[in-house]
């Protein structure tokens, strides 16, 4: 039970990750992230049907995200178009294409097929196949976790991360903003395609829906991280992010479990997820208005305290 | 090195807010010039500038940069050899980054690689041309940090790091209080002395600009109505200025900030 809560809030925690790039590295709504989840799920159950190793099925699940990508951000460069419409644009057309891959279904699913969550219990037998299933997850999202901490101290990535704060800095500094972004969007919905891929074989089956509102979870995912603590290092700010991810599922867990009590149903939980987010904002409105006035206090003190010694 | 010929820049041509902001401008640029642009507002300073950098494409007329024809280059292919600083101070920097990271991005110009060049060494050498600004044991911190002077200074020094063959001042100091504007004008005599840079400069001080640099030139109503350089230029003082635009346009000069700033 805790150790599927982890399991669930890792894999999450890789789209989080992914909606980490586009949304605070980069400073851009993309709401793609709803089609290329479902892309990359489509993309990895099909491959696996079909008898290709799963490290391929996953690596072109990946692909298969960053291309949605590449749409997404093809149309905000050459159409000149805001980032979330274009983002708008692709995530509807993806709907599509998804059923398309899919066969024409909604749905395929994955039983009697080996996935990544039938051979881990195999490859690390020593352990109950849950705690098998968790140890594979972990390795998979620290390596992940590890790839994104490197790329982000290289000079690409310091410069991606420079344009996300100022676009004409690195248009100063010589580089095309458009391929910047090519990148970035690339690696975002990469990582949520590959997301939806580990998704995709630990439930057991692709779902042309699976995408839905997975923007506004992974931003609660990111918030919540945001809450544990603040710094402006990438190998930190990747951490609480995934943190983040698992606190909301775990939430979300417990909502399912208990939430029959105060008479919340699955049905309402993208109410709360919209809830959560909106209270999350309010809070760090809120704490960063808290510290203003706090040092106004002090300031206020440190006057008083002058004009007492000067009395 | 920088050539401009007959430009012409219309704003929303074809519809009733056309606004022609440049007319037939022509102006040659030399090898080591370093020129003061000053002109009231809306005389086409900051569209003359935003041209030559290729924010805006041109309506019609031709830049050439070191004989080589720039009017369709995109702006970040001409950012190699064009440096540009603007007013507002946020705009030269990520504030949301630590002044090294700043720096490296600034330390070479063009696309970026794979590579961490970030080092240990490369934080040393940071750390010393940080010296003068007195940031240097500031490294790690964001730049959001900074006051407007210490990053109008790191946007100066980032600016001639990545070794520009010209640079565009528009303003630089014009966001900053006296005192800081002065500590950032010093720097960057210092540095266009030091490096041979040749440079444009937008400013409202008349007096500064008939004191600086080997060439002066004064826009009005989308045109330039004097350059004047040489030993000319040596011998100006602000009400001669004046005088020489009164019969040149036939009109006042209208603006007070560069009549009132001796």
């Amino acid at each position: 039970m805790i150790e599927g809560i982890f399991v669930d809030g890792l894999i999450f925690g890789v789209m989080v990750l992914g909606i980490l790039i586009s949304f605070r590295i980069m400073d851009m709504a993309d709401l793609t992230c709803d089609g290329s989840v479902a892309t990359g799920a489509a993309i990895c159950a099909v491959c696996i049907t079909k008898g290709m190793p799963i490290i391929v099925a996953m690596l072109l699940a990946f692909v298969g995200g960053a291309l949605c990508g590449l749409v997404t951000a093809e149309i905000h460069n050459r159409l000149h178009i805001p980032g979330l419409l274009a983002s708008i644009l692709t995530m509807t057309m993806l709907y599509s294409i998804n059923l398309r891959v899919l066969g024409n279904k909604a749905n395929l699913p994955l039983l009697r097929i080996n996935t990544l969550y039938t051979y881990l219990p195999k490859w690390f037998s020593f352990l109950p196949s849950e705690y098998a299933s968790l140890l594979g997850t972990i390795l998979l999202v620290l390596l992940v976790k590890g790839l994104f901490d490197l790329f982000f101290r290289t000079d690409l990535g310091i410069a991606i991360g420079a344009m996300g704060s100022n676009e004409q800095m690195v248009i100063s500094q010589g580089m095309n903003p458009a391929l910047l972004k090519d990148i970035g969007f690339c690696l975002s919905n990469g990582l949520i395609g590959l997301s939806g891929a580990m998704l995709a074989q630990y439930q057991g089956f692709a779902d042309a829906n699976l995408g839905q509102g997975m923007v506004v979870q992974g931003l609660a995912g990111i918030m919540l991280g945001e809450f544990l603590f603040s710094s402006n290092r990438i190998g930190l700010i990747t951490l609480r992010a995934l943190l983040g991810g698992i606190i909301y599922k775990a939430l979300m867990f417990f909502g399912r479990k208990y939430g029959y009590l105060i008479h919340i149903t699955p049905n309402d939980f993208k109410l709360l997820t919209g809830i959560l987010v909106i209270v999350s904002l309010y809070v760090a409105e809120m704490r960063s208005r808290a510290s203003q006035s706090g040092a106004k206090k002090k300031a206020l003190e440190r006057q008083a305290k002058k004009e007492a010694d000067n009395a | 090195m920088l050539e401009i010929k007959h430009i012409t820049k219309v704003f929303y041509p074809g519809t009733v807010n056309e606004k022609t902001a440049l007319e037939n401008v022509s102006l040659t640029v030399n090898d080591g010039d370093v020129i003061c642009v000053i002109g009231s507002n809306g005389s086409g300073k900051s569209t003359l500038f935003n041209l030559i950098s290729g924010t805006y494409p041109v309506t019609s007329g031709e830049i050439l940069l070191n004989g080589k024809n720039i009017t369709h280059m995109p702006e970040y292919r001409r950012a190699f050899t064009i440096g540009r600083i603007f007013q507002d101070p946020t705009k030269g920097t990520a504030a949301s980054m630590s002044i090294a990271d700043n720096m490296i991005t600034a330390s070479t110009k063009g696309m970026k690689g794979l590579r961490r060049s970030l080092n240990k060494a490369k934080k040393e050498e940071f750390a010393k041309l940080l010296e003068p600004i007195g940031l240097s044991s500031r490294l790690e911190d964001n730049v959001g940090l900074l006051s407007g002077g210490q990053r109008q200074a790191l946007t100066l020094l980032m600016t001639v790091m990545s070794k520009p063959q010209l640079v565009l001042l528009d303003e630089h100091t014009a966001a900053l209080d006296p005192r800081n504007a002065q500590i950032v004008m010093d720097l960057t005599t210092q540095y266009i002395s030091q490096y041979n840079l040749t440079a444009l400069m937008v400013t409202h001080n008349m007096e500064f600009a008939i004191n600086y640099g080997n060439r002066l030139v004064m826009m009005d109503d989308g045109q330039i109505v004097l350059d004047i350089n040489g030993e000319e230029k040596k011998r100006l003082t602000v009400s001669k200025l004046v005088k020489l635009f009164r019969t040149v346009r036939n009109k006042e000069y209208d603006d007070d900030e560069g009549l009132l700033t001796k």
